[in-house]
């Protein structure tokens, strides 16, 4: 008999991988375990000097609005990550069950939830948003933003999961599953389910770029909920206050930088994610 | 003739190395068809890959050589070194799939003359192909249809016209047959033997059904794990064979018309990763002795033009008369537990 | 008499291409079969890719449905019009073995999990009680539970994963099994282990097999009966010894003329060294 080569749970990660990782773990942790040691709201407006230069009581300094800037950012990051995650979860809940079940299940379900899924997806995101935005006018609750990103970013992966699930049904194992005993939930979950996993892996760090990127652009012009902070609503105020006229550039630059690095890391994970389980499968 | 002297083939992969092919020494008459048998992974389509040349990263040529019998355009004698230049001109290859060979979106024919040989004569030789593609049964115009147009069998004749076009030398057919239906398959064959009556050619045919090699080939190579245990006429491979593997292969399957019980090869050849001692054969043969288990037995011409690499070579046809006499059918099922547990015992 | 199989009037068409320009093609034409016995038996379905023996196969494995027609396993009636057959009762009645082991389990599982989920699914048997099952049928094909507990397909040579396959499908004790091409994928050195195997199950287990397979000399050797198939209608029926000796049908003469065999020869050879 051939020797045990498959199933190991720990495999070496690759360069991107290991990357990735760190970048996502430092500032997740960073961002979720730092708010615990200031009990200053760092929303609120006029609790330091304004336009200070980086010191040690303040590491980048504040704002016009005498916001101490790091510790915005810290509540900017962990909220981007909060609502990110949020999303994506939602997302990939309702992708991959609406995926899987239309793909093989077939028959006028499947035409249904097609329609809904080619629907969403031909609506143009960003503008539909600004339309809203600008009814509601920065008056949404975070939850109303995570809500509305959720239904219009489950499509796109929903209608990848279908056609890996169309193909899958055609398997000579799912024929003999069926013949082992198993009912359409349990083909769907022990046969197909494997098969897509690694893309919803990928699918789910790629809705956290999306979410977040989405929401900061909202932000940016104005359009979403600009008093909790997020990566999205610094910016914003940054521009509105011109902070680099004004001699902060930190103010600006520190986010953004933020934000690139962040999404490098998401990136890296995503993509490094992919390399290892295409090596795992022999394809890569 | 061709020969070959003491031919090693090594996979290099990342569990380390592998002798697919593990010291060959023949030779090959000319004008000849030549079939080799042996189980899947007994290195026969390696031995093919090296007689094509058809060696890159990850299998090499470690040691030994292949002489063609051949002269190229510059004077040079053929060697495995070589020998890539000659493609289709002085040697050719059928594949077993047509489909892996040939380009599913360009016209036959555009395949066809896509070699340096025929630049600047594209319509002179299409004329020709034109005129070839009939003596093989197909109309001309099947030449300008895409693959897809055509049927498993008509693409195989295609396979062979490319391979017998610039009538080459030497033709290598890996299972050029075994993914068609049988009455396609004699077609094949037997218009691959005309054409090889016509053109004195050699071909080298590597199959896994024993009818097909009594049928088509004149010498046999036997091949069991990386080595060759049994080369002879085919007629003697199957009504005298030396070595007791060959016996029990060509009785593995069962024929039409004969009632006798017929067993499978229970057990597998030795894992090639491990360092071999004595005969590798030993483990499943049914006269092994002590001897064959440490010295390997050398490769030697029993009788004229029949060698076979066997301690016991002449044990062979005693081995044979127990098989003639062997168990009924109904025996062979009511010892199916006892097989069974035979197979438990190998590992 | 017990009615192991029965077709009436089996038909499937196929519609190719789109219109105007729509081709139909006859997968099945007209198939009627009637075979009785009360003792298991061995029927092969021979033919060449195209014939059809393939669709007949999945009509009554039901992963196809019929255009018309009908099509009855010992007594259960289960394709035609209107047929709605209990499923499992069904999978207590009929079991298939496929081409390709590597394939009919998937690389994700381990392969004593379908076995395990046939005995708790289809036997309806408690866990203790199915895994006896399970080490009962690996038996019957010369292997332990051992062997194959936690082990994932690719861990398996052919041969040994077709055997789980076939222990697999005894599990439900059913009272056909349609194996398709069941060792064309298997070296051909290996392949009588698995035929031997049928017929030792034929006794031991009472399971009648539909054999189907384009390899005359194998039908010949295990099958009681032998249906010829061409363009989707059965040309010869009966007795496998017969049919093969003697056979009738002119495209059966076709298929036993083109089998390369190991008495006469097509053209004769040359002996290079004795002459």
């Amino acid at each position: 008999m051939q020797t045990d080569k498959k199933r190991r749970w720990l495999p070496k990660l690759n360069a991107r991988l290991a990357i990735g990782l760190t970048i996502v773990t430092i500032l997740t942790t960073g961002s979720l375990i730092l708010p615990f040691f200031t009990t200053v709201d760092p929303a609120a407006q006029g609790t330091y000097m304004k336009n200070l230069p980086p010191s040690q009581a303040h590491l980048l300094g504040t704002n016009a609005l005498g916001q101490d800037i790091f510790w915005y950012l810290v509540f900017a990051v962990r909220n981007s990550l909060l609502l990110g995650v949020t999303v994506s979860i939602g997302v990939t809940i309702i992708a991959t069950s609406l995926g899987l079940s239309a793909g093989f299940i077939g028959g006028w379900y499947e035409r249904v939830v097609v329609v809904f899924m080619d629907t969403f997806i031909t609506i143009p995101v960003l503008p539909v948003l600004i339309v809203l935005g600008a009814v509601v006018r920065g008056n949404t609750s975070f939850m109303v933003v995570a809500l509305i990103l959720i239904v219009f970013g489950w499509a796109w992966n929903a209608r990848t999961i279908r056609s890996m699930s169309l193909s899958l049904r055609e398997r000579e194992f799912v024929n003999m599953a069926r013949f082992s005993g198993a009912g359409v939930g349990a083909i769907i979950a022990r046969e197909i389910f494997p098969f897509v996993y690694a893309f919803m892996i990928v699918g789910f760090i790629n809705t956290i770029l999306f979410a977040i990127n989405t929401e900061a652009a909202l932000a940016v012009i104005g359009l979403s909920n600009v008093v909790v902070p997020t990566l999205g609503s610094i910016i914003f105020w940054a521009l509105n206050y011109n902070a680099i006229l004004i001699g902060q550039p930190l103010w600006i630059i520190a986010p953004i930088v933020t934000t690139v690095v962040l999404f490098l890391g998401l990136f890296l994970t995503s993509s490094g994610y992919n390399d290892l389980s295409a090596e795992k499968r022999g394809v890569a | 003739m061709i020969r070959l002297d003491n031919i090693v083939a090594t996979y290099t992969t990342q569990r380390g190395q592998v002798n697919a092919v593990d010291g060959v020494t023949l030779e090959i008459p000319d004008s000849i068809v030549m079939g080799i048998a042996g189980e899947s992974g007994c290195g026969k389509s390696t031995l093919m890959k090296v007689l094509y040349g058809d060696i890159g990263f990850p299998l090499s040529l470690s040691s030994g050589s292949v002489d063609y019998g051949l002269v190229n355009e510059r004077g040079e004698p053929v060697t495995a070194d070589n020998i890539r230049n000659e493609w289709f001109r002085h040697i050719s290859y059928i594949p077993q799939s047509s489909m892996s060979s040939l380009n599913p979106v360009v016209r036959i024919r555009d395949q066809f003359v896509d070699f340096p040989a025929t630049a600047g004569r594209k319509k002179e030789v299409l004329a020709q192909v034109r005129d070839f593609v009939q003596k093989l049964g197909l109309p001309p115009e099947s030449i300008d249809a895409y693959p897809h147009q055509l049927s498993g069998g008509m693409r195989q004749r295609i396979m062979v016209a490319m391979a017998t076009f610039f009538q080459p030398e030497i033709i290598l057919a890996d299972e050029p047959t075994t993914a068609l239906d049988v009455v396609v398959q004699k077609s094949i064959l037997l218009l691959l033997l005309d054409l090889q009556k016509e053109m004195g050619n050699t071909i080298l045919l590597v199959s896994h059904d024993m009818g097909v090699h009594y049928q088509v080939t004149d010498k046999m190579l036997i091949m069991y794990a990386a080595k060759v245990v049994e080369y002879a006429d085919t007629d003697d491979i199957f009504h005298n064979p030396l070595h007791p593997y060959t016996l029990m292969l060509t009785n593995s399957l069962p024929t039409i018309g004969d009632e006798r019980a017929r067993r499978g090869l229970p057990g597998s050849p030795p894992s090639l990763w491990e360092p071999q001692v004595g005969c590798r054969f030993a483990a499943r043969c049914p006269i092994a002795t002590d001897r064959c288990r440490q010295e390997e037995p050398p490769f030697v011409e029993y009788q004229r033009g029949h060698f076979s690499a066997c301690h016991f070579a002449g044990d062979v046809a005693a081995l044979k008369e127990s098989m003639q006499a062997g168990p009924s059918l109904s025996e062979v099922v009511r010892d199916t537990s006892k097989l069974m547990s035979d197979l438990e015992a190998d590992r | 008499m017990n009615t192991i199989l029965k077709t009436q009037g089996l038909n499937k068409v196929y519609s190719l291409g789109s219109f105007p320009r729509t081709i139909k093609v006859h997968a099945l034409d007209d198939v009627n079969l009637n075979i009785e016995s009360d003792e298991p038996v061995i029927v092969s379905l021979v033919g060449e890719s195209g014939s059809g023996k393939t669709t007949l196969a999945k009509v009554i494995l039901r992963l196809v449905q019929p255009s018309s027609g009908a099509v009855t396993v010992a007594g259960h009636s289960v394709a035609g019009k209107g047929t709605r057959p209990n499923h499992t009762e069904f999978l207590r009645t009929v079991q298939p073995i496929f081409q390709n082991p590597f394939e009919a389990f998937s690389q994700h599982r381990t392969v004593d999990s379908y076995l395990r989920e046939t005995a708790e699914r289809v036997g309806k048997l408690p866990k203790d009680a199915a895994i006896h099952a399970v080490e009962e049928a690996l038996a019957a094909v010369g292997m332990q539970y051992s062997d194959v507990r936690g082990k994932y397909p690719n861990q398996f040579s052919g041969g040994e994963l077709q055997r789980a396959s076939v222990a697999r499908a005894l599990i439900p004790r059913p009272q056909l099994i349609v194996a398709d091409e069941p060792v064309s994928m298997i070296d051909a050195s290996r392949r009588m282990i698995i035929i031997n195997l049928f017929l030792a199950l034929k006794e031991e287990y009472r399971t009648s097999f539909l054999y189907i397979t384009h390899d005359l000399a194998t039908a010949y050797y295990i099958s009681d009966y032998i249906a010829v198939m061409n363009k989707g209608r059965i040309v010869e029926f009966g007795d496998a010894k017969q049919v093969l000796s003697r056979p009738q049908h002119e495209y059966t003469q076709l298929l036993l003329d083109s089998i390369p065999r190991l008495n006469s020869r097509w053209v004769e050879r040359r002996n290079p060294t004795t002459g």
